[in-house]
């Protein structure tokens, strides 16, 4: 018996993405492709920026695992005081914008780290922890334990349950979080361009040089069609070893509930998380600090700066940057939770085309925001569908960066039902439909509930893709904040790190409160 | 306190325009009769960079006086600005562009942005803000990247300031300058050019490599340089930095309270580059006239007074009174390094990459 066929999925997430997406992009490169370009790819600098892209990558995306899988663990299997709150304020980096975090990270990083491999590598560990942290752990809450307590009685030792049981039941979430944060370091432009120095450049940053510094339109297409196809190639491979690796299993259906730590290795990961999220509050305790400080003095100056209306457009008091960055979540967060969620569905459902489709959900995190904005600009220029300038465009920007994630979030949930389960609805005399609203359905709302949360935070944050897409109303957090920074004196910076714990507060609450949502009503299977 | 601070002298420099009678700018303080002076109610899209801002009243009176609402659309820095302009060109975003400056003008007249239109309050512009302009567009204000100098260090380590460029290769100041990368930064671009201005074609780049040998440090962006290396502000280690010459007096304008009596920094005046930021009409508009009659209001008295607060720019009309703490601590150099707009579009990249390949590699 089968779930509902996958197109039914599969026209929504196809629709919007082949119209804000691959529509604009393919206007965009069409407009800049030319044997011109080609020459970008002759010249030894062009390499030197791929081979560092590909390096600061690679080293990112293994540091990130290293440093998180342990507080995976620790925070969805173990009963560590103040669980919720750790996965809060370890889920809160990746959605500060990275000119908030280039300025805390600059203060707290030792002379001379500023500009190398290093702070990079640091600053993308910072940033991704919660990818792994929550991909990973989504999962791994909702193992079945039997397994492993069934290893454990055959005299297994911790070491080797892990290795034999649970790693092969999470190797494809461990892979899926991997690819993400091994993307977003790939296509890295905020934290390159704030912490990196000028010779420590990622493609995209190069991209965006090239753009609007250089007007060479041909060689940044050039690029843009180079990173496309990399990160295509990239995702190719990791979605035929996730599949491979694809391990149908019954999962629980609520977290099961949190152990005590009781083995050496149990304690180990609790204190690791503790350390680690120590470690993270680091940097905005910096922005705390900074956002108190007056001069030789402390106080609230620059906090109530904030909240006045002053005379000047360029005043912008608090609450109008808090209600537009809020307002552009709830739509951001409804279309990409929508459109991912489908997505997902006619990925895992798919007979055939699921990998095709995998990969193109996918695409829009490998994609230069530089040159999506401006293929958004040219695209949609001509009436009836000139967009430009209203207020839809920047959610529906946030929301392409956003669905990958929550495709990556549900469809590893997904494809772990155990399709027998369906077998015996239908046995039992369910219609498809039915079956999948009984089976499916209940296992995909706590995934998407997870989902929204990262797809709230991820618009919040966002600073790229649409900070340059013109805009008539209040600007967002972010980009206020960035404002703020490009004053000369203390008021600016006061101001800046003010507002940043303002959107730090705002966005551990969103989580929190996502997190809370999907609990209640869900029964143990 | 410190938005309080500088509202209430923004206040005061909008009253003061008010009462000021300059004989050049009267002229433009109606709406000039090329233009009708008042509109059927419509609005008015203002494109401009994120660093735009005036008093909001001044919008209010301008809608009450002339029927036009100006609605400010901000999204991205000038070369941005520019480059979405040069793209739609001719079916455009809006309806005025402001924001335009010297390095980036050829590029917008050579697309076919601007349907030409020099505003008749121009007059009142020095000429020399308005080479290169092919009377397509109209100068609304200039200010200068200088290299800025923190006063304290210099006189703590009882060592003298730099006074010219040449100074800055010279071992005494070995690892105090940091600069912004000109591939990236727009006072980064600035800051080539001036040396481009100084030294000519065949003399750049061996002082940049003097520079590179004396401890130059590059940073991608003013905000990493300006708040992350420079000494004032206590967080870097450098003393000298690229910046604006109104940087002093937006030192005291957003300084904490109490306000110091005169800004930390001081600008080294032979490193002055000049940038004009310019206004249009733009080819394509369904208004023409009511984008004219835009253009004329920011060379109007009320808005020239107001841009150096608002924007820390110089107003480009002459005799426009400037505010306190502008007229004593910005820089006017009397001499600012320029370069023809024409050339710098047609070198720039390969400034920029010979640059790279001498400073960075």
């Amino acid at each position: 018996m089968q779930p509902p066929p996958a197109w039914w999925f599969a026209v929504v997430p196809a629709v919007f993405l082949g119209f804000f997406f691959a529509w604009p992009l393919v206007t965009v490169l069409a407009r800049g492709l030319s044997s011109a370009g080609l020459d970008v790819l002759g010249s030894a600098p062009t390499w030197r920026v791929v081979w560092f892209t590909l390096l600061q990558a690679v080293l990112s995306t293994v540091a990130t695992l290293v440093v998180a899988l342990p507080a995976a663990y620790a925070l969805h299997r173990l009963a560590v005081p103040g669980r919720r709150l750790l996965l809060a304020l370890l889920t809160v980096p990746f959605v500060l914008p990275t000119v908030v975090v280039g300025t805390a990270f600059r203060a707290l990083l030792p002379e001379g780290w500023t500009g190398t491999l290093g702070a990079i590598v640091l600053a993308h560990v910072f940033f991704n922890i919660a990818v792994v942290v929550r991909v990973v752990g989504g999962l791994w809450a909702h193992l079945d334990r039997r397994y492993e307590a069934a290893a454990s009685t055959l005299g297994s030792r911790p070491w080797r349950v892990l290795r034999t049981v649970t790693w092969p039941l999470l190797r494809p979430a461990v892979l899926a979080s991997a690819a993400l944060v091994f993307l977003f370091t790939f296509t890295s432009f905020g934290v390159v361009l704030v912490l990196g120095g000028p010779t420590t450049t990622t493609i995209e940053v190069e991209i965006y040089r090239r753009t609007v510094q250089l007007f060479d339109l041909p060689g940044a297409a050039t690029l843009a069609v180079l990173q496309l196809v990399s990160v295509l190639l990239v995702l190719v491979v990791a979605g035929r070893l996730q599949r491979r690796l694809a391990v149908r299993q019954r999962l629980a259906r609520a977290d099961v509930a949190p152990a005590p730590p009781r083995s050496a290795v149990d304690r180990a990961a609790a204190a690791w998380t503790v350390v680690l999220s120590v470690l993270v509050a680091l940097p905005m305790l910096a922005l705390l600090h900074d956002s108190l400080r007056v001069g030789e003095r402390w106080g609230l100056d620059w906090w109530s700066a904030l909240l006045q209306d002053g005379p000047s457009t360029r005043d912008v008091p608090l609450w109008e940057p808090l209600r537009t960055s809020l307002s552009y979540a709830v739509v951001a967060t409804l279309i990409a939770v929508v459109v991912g969620g489908l997505a997902a569905c006619a990925i895992a459902y798919a007979r055939r085309g699921g990998p095709v489709l995998d990969a193109a959900s996918m695409l829009p995190l490998g994609t230069s925001a530089v040159t999506l904005g401006f293929g958004l600009l040219v695209t949609f220029a001509v009436r009836p569908v000139d967009l430009r300038g209203s207020w839809i465009i920047v959610p529906i920007g946030q929301a392409l960066v956003a669905v990958p994630l929550v495709v990556r979030t549900v469809l590893p949930v997904l494809r772990a039902i155990d399709p027998r389960l369906r077998e015996v609805a239908a046995t039992l005399g369910s219609s498809p439909s039915r079956a999948w609203r009984t089976v499916d359905l209940p296992v995909l709302g706590r995934a998407l509930g997870v989902s929204a949360g990262l797809a709230a935070a991820v618009s919040l944050g966002e600073f790229g893709a649409t900070s340059f897409l013109a805009r008539s109303d209040a600007p967002t957090l972010p980009i206020q904040i960035g404002r703020l920074l490009s004053r000369p004196g203390e008021a600016g910076v006061g101001m800046a790190a003010a507002l940043s714990v303002v959107l730090v507060g705002v966005t551990a609450l969103v989580v929190l409160l996502a997190e809370r949502l999907r609990r209640p009503g869900q029964a143990e299977l | 306190m410190a938005a309080a601070a500088a509202a209430s002298a923004l206040v005061l420099a909008a009253c003061g325009s008010g009462a000021g009678t300059s004989p050049s700018s009267t002229s433009a303080s109606s709406t000039p009769s090329a233009v009708p002076s008042t509109f059927a109610p419509t609005t008015v899209r203002l494109l401009t960079h994120d660093s735009f801002a005036l008093t909001e009243s001044l919008l209010d009176d301008f809608e009450a006086r002339t029927g036009i609402t100006v609605e400010v659309v901000t999204g991205g820095d000038a070369g941005e600005l520019v480059n979405k302009a040069a793209l739609t060109a001719g079916n455009p975003e809006g309806d005025v562009l402001f924001g335009v400056d010297s390095t980036l003008l050829s590029r917008a007249l050579q697309s076919g942005v601007f349907d030409p239109y020099e505003s008749p309050a121009a007059s009142g512009v020095p000429s020399e803000l308005k080479t290169a302009t092919q009377e397509a567009v109209t100068p609304v204000d200039y200010g200068d990247v200088c290299i800025n100098v923190d006063d304290a260090w210099f006189a703590e380590k009882g060592i003298a300031k730099p006074a010219t460029l040449d100074d800055l290769v010279k071992p005494e100041y070995r690892d105090l300058l940091v600069v912004e990368n000109a591939a990236t930064s727009s006072p980064g671009l600035a800051f080539l050019l001036a040396t481009v201005a100084t030294y000519g074609e065949d003399g750049y780049q061996d002082y940049w490599s003097k520079l590179r040998a004396n401890g130059v440090k590059v940073v991608n962006g003013w905000t990493e340089a300006y708040e992350g290396e420079y000494t004032v502000g206590g967080k870097g280690s450098r003393p000298l930095v690229v910046s604006y010459a109104s940087s002093p007096p937006a030192e005291i304008v957003y300084a904490s309270d109490p306000k110091p009596a005169k800004p930390y920094s001081s600008v080294m005046e032979s490193s002055c580059y000049r940038q004009v930021e310019y206004a249009g009409v733009l080819a394509g508009t369904e208004q023409p006239e009511a984008a004219r009659a835009v253009v004329d209001w920011l060379l109007s008295p009320a808005v020239q007074a107001d841009v150096p607060l608002s924007m820390f720019v110089f107003p480009a009309v002459k005799g426009t009174p400037l505010p306190d703490v502008f007229a004593t601590w910005a820089a006017t150099p009397a001499s600012p390094l320029v370069l023809d707009p024409a050339e710098i579009d047609a070198k720039r990249s390969q400034w920029v990459d010979a640059w790279d390949q001498v400073t960075l590699r």
